[in-house]
């Protein structure tokens, strides 16, 4: 196997995880229906219930809109990765994991392959979700729409690695369906994207080391400063190693000789 | 029972990869799931040509010998070699001279057929234009050239079964295995089904490994294996089977080996 099959599997790998995406026109709504509608109805109506200070990355008072804008980015993103994990965990059920699994291409390469598929179909819904957000008052500086591509990058691949592995764990969908209450909302709702984390320090100081520890806290504000043409080191090196982690696992969790699959005989 | 070390001959040429190398050759294979064994020191040969049905009862082990040559989990014990590339040591060699058409239906069917047959192809590491050539010979040979750019969801059950052999044949192996192929489908698209992968094995040399509880699929000019709780009971030439079984049909041989009534 030479570098060049190996270009060719991945091209192969993401270009059916594109066709999936643009046949279920369903599923790219419902994608980018549930950010709107908080953007626009629940950002709207706690408009003036949260009053937002000025903390990094921001240099002025900003609209509610504008602080929640970036999480919920996080938001589809992390819809997204458990989206593809959820349809390996399906392709499992239905058998197509297999014709994957069986090909010569190592494990190993095969599942980054599908992490890279699922980062690229999120990165392009935050775009679309970005431009319909800029008609409701989310006006980042221009280069930020740039700036942000690696942070989006990152981020989807830590939390479509988190999605991988779960699907690794998981033997089954009906499974999985809690797993998704378990995780996402958890995840989200214990995180910066809604609120500043001041706010839920002066109310609880454990939840705020909670939100500390999530992941998911630092793929959101890395994207906020991302989307301001800042770094935030902190957020980027803790979505680093969470993604390394999280590959790990996964990468274990599908290996042949260790994991669910060899040790219960998955498949039939 | 019969002399299995006979059929693995251990022979230096069969250890050096390659095409001259037998397709298969499974050797002293063993697995278990916790207590339970699935397989219990497994050892066959396949030949170039060879059309081979492994012929045994649901949970005789068959799948779980499908899963162990296809790499889904790795053997503890034995070895597999396909085309002398052992599958533990050198899997992307093994598993690139492999076709396979597993017992659950595979294709995506949110993809056309043509799609799903590229899909595979790049799998495989096949550039476009190579595989474009070679899936319209595959779809050709089982009939399904003009619905190439339908959704695989519009397809009978038959006749996704033959676009999973077409795909299987993408990447030009020269082993094929079959597991359960015709379960679910009707007397026509079986007959079909049964008939290429004898044309296969006659006019192109390959090597078929079809897994099967229906002793009816078993016909005289095939190999059979019998597989019984984990354990080969028989191996050869179908009326060399029979014979040995003191038994005047496939049915009354299996019924003999295994002390059961078979479907």
């Amino acid at each position: 196997m030479k570098a060049v099959h190996y270009y060719r599997c991945m091209r192969g790998i993401v270009w059916r995880e594109a066709l999936r995406f643009l046949n279920q026109r369903g599923r790219f709504l419902a994608a980018l229906v549930r950010p709107l509608v908080w953007l626009l109805i629940f950002a709207t109506g706690f408009r003036f219930v949260l009053g937002v200070s000025i903390i990094p990355p921001y240099q002025t008072y900003i609209p509610y809109q504008v602080y929640i804008a970036p999480g919920l980015i996080g938001m589809i993103i992390m819809f997204q990765g458990m989206q593809s994990s959820l349809s390996m965990v399906w392709d499992r059920e239905t058998g197509s994991m297999r014709t994957l699994l069986v090909s010569p291409l190592p494990r190993w390469y095969l599942l980054a392959s599908k992490l890279i598929a699922a980062v690229i179909v999120s990165v392009l819904q935050a775009y679309v979700f970005l431009g319909i957000a800029y008609f409701w008052g989310v006006h980042p500086p221009r280069l930020g729409y740039l700036t942000v591509l690696p942070a989006l990058i990152l981020a989807g691949m830590m939390l479509s690695a988190l999605g991988l592995f779960l699907s690794s764990v998981i033997r089954q969908l009906e499974n999985f369906a809690g797993v998704m209450n378990f995780v996402i909302f958890p995840m989200f709702f214990a995180s910066s994207a809604l609120y500043p984390l001041w706010t839920v320090q002066q109310a609880n100081e454990r939840l705020y080391q909670i939100c500390m520890a999530n992941p998911f806290t630092h793929a959101v504000e890395l994207i906020r400063f991302a989307l301001y043409e800042k770094f935030n080191l902190e957020a980027f090196a803790v979505v680093a190693g969470s993604l390394i982690v999280f590959m790990v696992l996964a990468v274990m969790g599908y290996d042949p000789g260790r994991g669910l699959i060899a040790r219960r005989g998955g498949g039939e | 029972m019969l002399d299995l070390k006979a059929g693995v001959a251990d022979r230096g040429a069969e250890r050096v990869p390659g095409r001259e190398a037998p397709p298969l050759i499974v050797e002293g294979l063993s697995h278990s799931f916790g207590k339970r064994e699935a397989l219990r020191s497994v050892s066959f040969k396949l030949d170039r040509g060879d059309r081979t049905m492994l012929l045994g009862l649901n949970g005789a082990g068959k799948t779980t010998l499908f899963s162990l040559i296809t790499r889904l989990y790795n053997h503890r014990s034995g070895s597999i070699r396909i085309f002398g590339w052992k599958i533990k040591e050198n899997p992307s060699e093994a598993l690139a001279r492999l076709g396979v058409v597993f017992q659950l239906p595979t294709l995506d069917l949110e993809l056309s057929v043509a799609q799903n047959l590229y899909y595979h192809a790049a799998l495989h590491g096949l550039p476009r234009r190579e595989a474009g050539v070679r899936l319209r010979r595959e779809i050709e040979r089982v009939g399904l050239t003009e619905r190439l750019r339908e959704h695989a969801r519009t397809l009978s059950g038959g006749q996704r079964r033959r676009v999973e052999i077409a795909r299987a044949l993408v990447h030009q192996p020269r082993l094929l295995l079959l597991d359960e192929p015709t379960v679910g489908l009707d007397v026509a698209s079986r007959q079909f089904l049964l008939d290429h992968v004898r044309m296969l094995c006659r006019e192109e040399g390959i090597a078929a490994l079809w897994a099967t509880h229906l002793i009816d699929e078993v016909d005289s000019a095939a190999r059979v294996i019998v597989l019984h709780q984990g354990r080969i009971l028989a191996e050869g030439p179908v009326p060399e089977v029979i014979r040995r079984a003191n038994a005047s049909s496939m049915r009354e041989a299996f019924d003999k080996l295994t002390g059961e009534r078979g479907e």
